[in-house]
């Protein structure tokens, strides 16, 4: 069964000339650029990523110890594709979309090689209902009908996007595979649950749309300060233990994308697992269903082959695409954008070619270009509405932004979550830096929050930044002075951006209710500390002293309503304890 | 059969180049027998049908165009028994304590494959090492791969060896077994080790692979793989806890640049090979926990930061791929702070899986360390970070510019310090005493400041609320 499906059209053999790691050279071969190709004697799958007079080069995706000149290799005369149709979600697949649950049961506990297993379950029957009949006009792209995948998401079933318009001339309900057939089209395509994507190739849509509807994150300084739109780009570069794959899989967890496709490429095998464990008993705020159910996982851990980890970006966004194409808002998280580059640097190092800046390849610019463009808010080819968010990890050498992955990045994408080492260390996270960071959406988001959130959320978060920007040059002054011996208002202003920093941007991801804060509560909080600023400024003016404002009980509490079940009685009570602590508060 | 072949074609650095051989495989182990008629080994780099690049692992010296090549058949594989415990071998595996050769209970390939990540159990035991800055600040779990980060001349061997002493998992009794791979260390520093093993008896459940400074510098890529498949062997065949200590990453890495460099390589960041994170990845991920196996490796790697710089290479990309780090500091180390870790950069990234008390599947509660851990931990920490900036200002305007309130903070790093971070070489603090002793400190700082602990731990723990409970009833202690 495996084979049938991973070996369609064998075509021409040859043999291997040079094995160079991951890099084998084939003679007497004459496949197509990108083409599947097996080497060796365990059939070990790769990709032709170059050819050179009678030799072709290709990147193969396992391990290639022990393996000889002289063996053979075989064509398959098809590029790396992946299946797509039910089955994707709760999935956990290695870069190359081998299921990981298949490779266990196969191999075991290790990953060894040469085992071929479908990214989907071909056994499965799923309950199709169509939602067209017969005679009806069909494009591709059109939805021809649903299967319940998972307890929370609809599979929209779509005529492949690579088929001619037609006329449906027989459709079926009922339980069927992947494989069965389920209609045919009056050109005589047979329709199937399931269709095959080169990865490389982004799936068409109708059209691109202006992104101006928030992704919605729970995340206070990113909705509040930073927002990313759905079917944007987002770029977080940081050092090792910035906060990378925290803030990742927060948003994994809690944004309000209905699909979650999240690549794990070239980290820890441990974060993986975490994931797996976690999710399956997590529930989604919105569906109150498990988040697993929602979720494609994608694990091609730092000692899996760097070939598939080269792959596994593509393998992530085709299938983010595909759900896309159904009409979903879809987010991709990509950890680490850096770890798929130096797959890239290691292979064309290994080909010998003319390196770029320290030692990548001269189209990496490219790459990561054709990659964030697969992002994008589209009318879908069937006049739906669909949205491919992409949330870049970027691990900068030595936490150095000024280097090739993360500055070709920054070119491409339009949100900037820079961390800080500083921050990481002194336990403020996310440890996202507020003046480096910047979103480009912002904007063309404005309308969304003035209407769905009210103007007050867009004006406090300009005096929010404002305040911050203040702190940012008062601090250099304290440094020489001491925070004593400036001026009392400006003392104020410190304590309210301590408030800010302590209590707005900071967020325990860890805590069952600070790790998502919806956009009312994150209102509130701002609404708190701009109050606390206002009667602060009048208690000044009455003659109070800094030091009679600053210990103010009122704040702490306000920090600790954060962890609340019920957050918005513990405000008010905050609320009323603080008009009441500025009441009695005298002159001295 | 073996082949053998006197077509030695070339011969640069550690590499040796050879033409016209039958199809050699890529990886493939080989013997190089020289004029003389000693031995050395090597494995294969890169195989076509015209040449085959062969690295030699004690070093090309010697060898001339007569020296013939055996090609043998099989990748590097490490003959493993449960015998191996309480063994000295050399950094290639071979006996050194004059004991007899150990007899394979099987033969496993070096190279180690992948742990398949839904095989892998969360790694989520407190492992007590009695150092407060590691318990309290950054606890090690099973299963954990926690590198030291640290500099020449400072005690990162002492502090090796007093977690390799005291590490237990409580109330599990299980002792951990030890892998031990010396990479390019000195004589002395192994005798260090070795002296330290034999006095605690810790020997008789350790192997040791040596690979000393003297010896050839390439048999170093395969120390810690014969390292860790021996400790493979002992978690998932005989249910082995194995604590496996690599020392010194740094001298590891070094032999990787030459390797690269021999090859004519388009070098990396500063002169390293550009895939040295996959190959640090290919050791590092080899700690863990696998579901439905007693067994774990839990590693603990020691490397020198050359010029005590974190961003440098090696400190850099290690920590990309390993679960924290524990960094040494000169600082400290100066102010005669023992063990000087400065736990602002350090992270333990399984801390939070191991620590306070977890409901597990079933609902229960289960108690891994104490409830206020993790607040404790955070407070700390903050607090430590705001007293050593505020050093810097004092330096500038003095303690009296200073608010009451900077003050404390101040006075509280200095505290943290002397009486968090510095303990004896053998003194053996449990968890309690750990969080006891920062609560004591905490207690020095204004109350509405410890905004990251919540008031249900204020008042059972804080030091004034703790007297008070002590001696007046409960419910008094309750209404603040
Ligand atoms: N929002 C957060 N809330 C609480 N703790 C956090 C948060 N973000 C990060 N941390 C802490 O920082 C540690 C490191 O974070 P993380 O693993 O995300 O770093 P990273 O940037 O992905 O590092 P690497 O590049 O090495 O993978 C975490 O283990 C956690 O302890
Ligand atoms: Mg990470």
């Amino acid at each position: 069964m495996a084979m049938q499906v991973t070996r369609e059209r064998t075509s021409g053999k040859g043999t291997i000339y040079r094995i160079s790691g991951p890099v084998v050279t084939a003679q007497g071969i004459n496949s197509r650029m990108y083409d599947v190709v097996f080497v060796g004697k365990e059939q070990l799958m790769g990709e032709v990523i170059e050819i050179q007079g009678d030799k072709t080069i290709v990147q193969v995706y396992e391990d290639t110890s022990g393996v000889r000149p002289g063996e053979p290799v075989v064509e398959t005369g098809r590029p790396l594709v992946v299946e797509l149709g039910p089955g994707l979600l709760t999935s956990i697949y290695d870069g190359i979309q081998r299921p990981l649950v298949v490779l266990k049961d196969k191999m075991g506990d290790f990953i060894t090689r040469g085992v071929q297993a479908p990214g989907l379950d071909h056994a499965k029957k799923w309950d199709f209902k169509p939602t067209v009949k017969k005679g009806d006009a069909v494009q591709p792209g059109t939805i021809l009908g649903e299967v319940q995948e998972t307890p929370t998401i609809v599979h929209r079933v779509m005529v492949p996007p690579d088929a001619k318009p037609s006329k449906v001339r027989d459709i079926k309900a009922g339980k069927f595979t992947i494989d069965e057939v389920i209609g045919t089209l009056d050109d005589g395509t047979e329709l199937r649950m399931m269709h095959k994507w080169p990865v490389r190739v982004p799936r068409p849509n109708e059209e691109k749309l202006r992104p101006e509807i928030p992704l919605i994150t729970g995340q206070r300084i990113l909705d509040g300060l930073f927002p990313v739109a759905k079917g944007g780009t987002a770029a977080i570069p940081g050092p090792f233990g910035s906060g990378k794959t925290v803030t990742q899989q927060t948003l994994a967890k809690w944004s309000d994308a209905e699909i979650v496709v999240y690549i794990g490429c070239g980290e820890r095998g441990n974060e993986m697992t975490e994931v797996l464990t976690e999710f399956p008993e997590l529930k989604d705020p919105k569906t109150g269903g498990p988040l697993m159910n929602r979720t494609v996982l994608i694990a091609n851990t730092s000692n899996m082959p760097v070939a598939a980890r080269e792959a596994s970006v593509y393998t992530g966004i085709t299938i983010a695409e595909y759900y896309r194409d159904m009409g979903y808002d879809v987010s991709l998280m990509a950890d680490s954008t850096s770890r798929w580059a130096e797959a890239m640097r290691e292979i064309s190092s290994r080909l010998e070619e003319m390196p770029g800046e320290e030692g990548y390849p001269a189209y990496l610019a490219a790459k990561l270009a054709e990659f964030y463009e697969r992002a994008g808010r589209v009318k879908t080819l069937s006049g739906k509405f669909g949205s491919v968010t992409v949330i870049g990890a970027v691990s900068p050498p030595g936490g150095d932004f000024n280097e090739p992955v993360t500055q070709n990045t920054l070119r491409i994408v339009k949100v900037f979550w820079a961390l800080d080492a500083k921050l990481a260390q002194r336990r403020h996270f996310p440890s996202i830096n507020w003046l480096n960071s910047y979103s480009l959406y912002q904007d063309s988001l404005n309308d969304w929050f003035a209407k769905n959130v009210g103007q007050e959320f867009l004006d406090l978060r300009a005096w929010a930044m404002d305040a911050l920007q203040q702190e940012a040059e008062l601090q250099d002054i304290v440094q020489l002075v001491g925070s004593d011996s400036l001026p009392a208002e400006q003392q104020v202003t410190l304590e309210v951006t301590r408030m800010l920093r302590e209590i707005f941007l900071q967020q325990n991801a860890f805590h069952p209710i600070d790790t998502f804060a919806p956009l009312e509560r994150q209102l509130k909080i701002l609404r708190a500390i701009k109050r606390y600023e206002v009667l602060s400024k009048e208690a000044l003016a009455r003659g109070v002293p800094v030091r009679t404002i600053g210990s103010v009980k009122s704040k702490s509490e306000l920090g600790k309503a954060r962890f609340e079940q019920d957050f918005d009685k513990a405000y008010e009570v905050v609320m009323s304890g603080m008009e009441q602590e500025f009441k009695v508060m005298e002159a001295a | 059969m073996a082949r053998e072949y006197k077509t030695i074609s070339e011969i640069a650095g550690p590499l040796v180049f050879v033409q016209q051989t039958e199809p050699v495989a890529y990886g493939e182990l080989v013997t190089i027998r020289l004029s003389d008629g000693s031995t050395k080994r090597g494995q294969v780099l890169d195989s076509s049908k015209d040449l085959v690049a062969v690295q030699v692992f004690e070093g090309t010296s010697g060898i001339n165009r007569d020296a013939s090549v055996k090609f043998l058949g099989e990748t590097l594989k490490l003959g493993v028994s449960k015998d191996m415990l309480g063994r000295i071998l050399s950094g290639a595996g071979d006996p050194i304590d004059g004991g007899p050769e150990i007899v394979p209970e099987a033969r496993l390939d070096i190279i180690g494959a992948a742990i398949n990540p839904y095989a892998r159990d969360n790694p989520s035991e407190f492992i007590q090492t009695g150092i407060s800055t590691i318990d309290g600040m950054n606890t090690l779990v099973r299963g954990q791969k926690l590198p030291i980060f640290s500099g020449s001349g400072l005690p990162h061997n002492e502090i090796a060896l007093q977690v390799a002493r005291q590490a237990k998992v409580r109330g599990s009794g299980e002792e951990f077994a030890v892998v031990f791979a010396a990479m390019g260390i000195t004589n002395e520093e192994a005798q260090f080790f070795m002296r330290d093993f034999e006095r605690t008896g810790a020997l008789q459940r350790a192997v040791l692979f040596l690979n000393l400074a003297d010896d050839p510098a390439i048999e170093r890529l395969i120390t810690p793989r014969l390292a860790l498949t021996a400790a493979e062997y002992l978690a998932y065949e005989h249910d082995y806890h194995v604590l496996v200590i690599l020392t010194d990453l740094t001298n590891y890495c070094e032999a990787l640049r030459q390797i690269g460099a021999a090859r004519e390589e388009v070098p990396g960041r500063r002169g390293y090979p550009g895939y040295m994170y996959t190959d640090l990845a290919m050791l590092y991920e080899r700690a863990g926990k696998i579901k439905g196996r007693k067994g774990s490796i839990t590693q603990f790697p020691i490397l020198t930061m050359p010029g005590d710089d974190i961003t440098h290479p090696i400190p850099d990309l290690s920590g990309y791929i390993t679960e924290g780090q524990i960094v040494v500091s000169r600082e400290l180390h100066r102010k005669g702070v023992y063990p000087p870790v400065n736990v602002l950069p350090s992270l333990s990234r399984l801390m939070n899986a191991g620590i306070g008390v977890k409901k597990d599947h079933h609902g229960n509660l289960r108690t891994l360390t104490r409830e206020d851990h993790k607040a404790v931990s955070d407070q700390a920490y903050a607090g430590y970070a705001e007293g050593r900036d505020l050093r810097g200002l004092v330096a500038i305007v003095g303690k009296e510019a200073l608010s009451e309130r900077d003050r404390k903070f101040l006075e509280f790093a200095d505290m943290f310090e002397d009486k968090v971070v510095r303990q004896g070489r053998d003194e053996d603090r449990s968890i309690e005493q750990t969080l006891d002793l920062l609560w004591d400190l905490l207690g020095h700082l204004p109350e509405e400041a410890l905004t990251r602990l919540d008031r249900k731990y204020i008042e059972k723990y804080h030091p004034k609320y703790k007297a008070k409970a002590a001696h007046a009833p409960a419910a008094v202690a309750a209404t603040r």
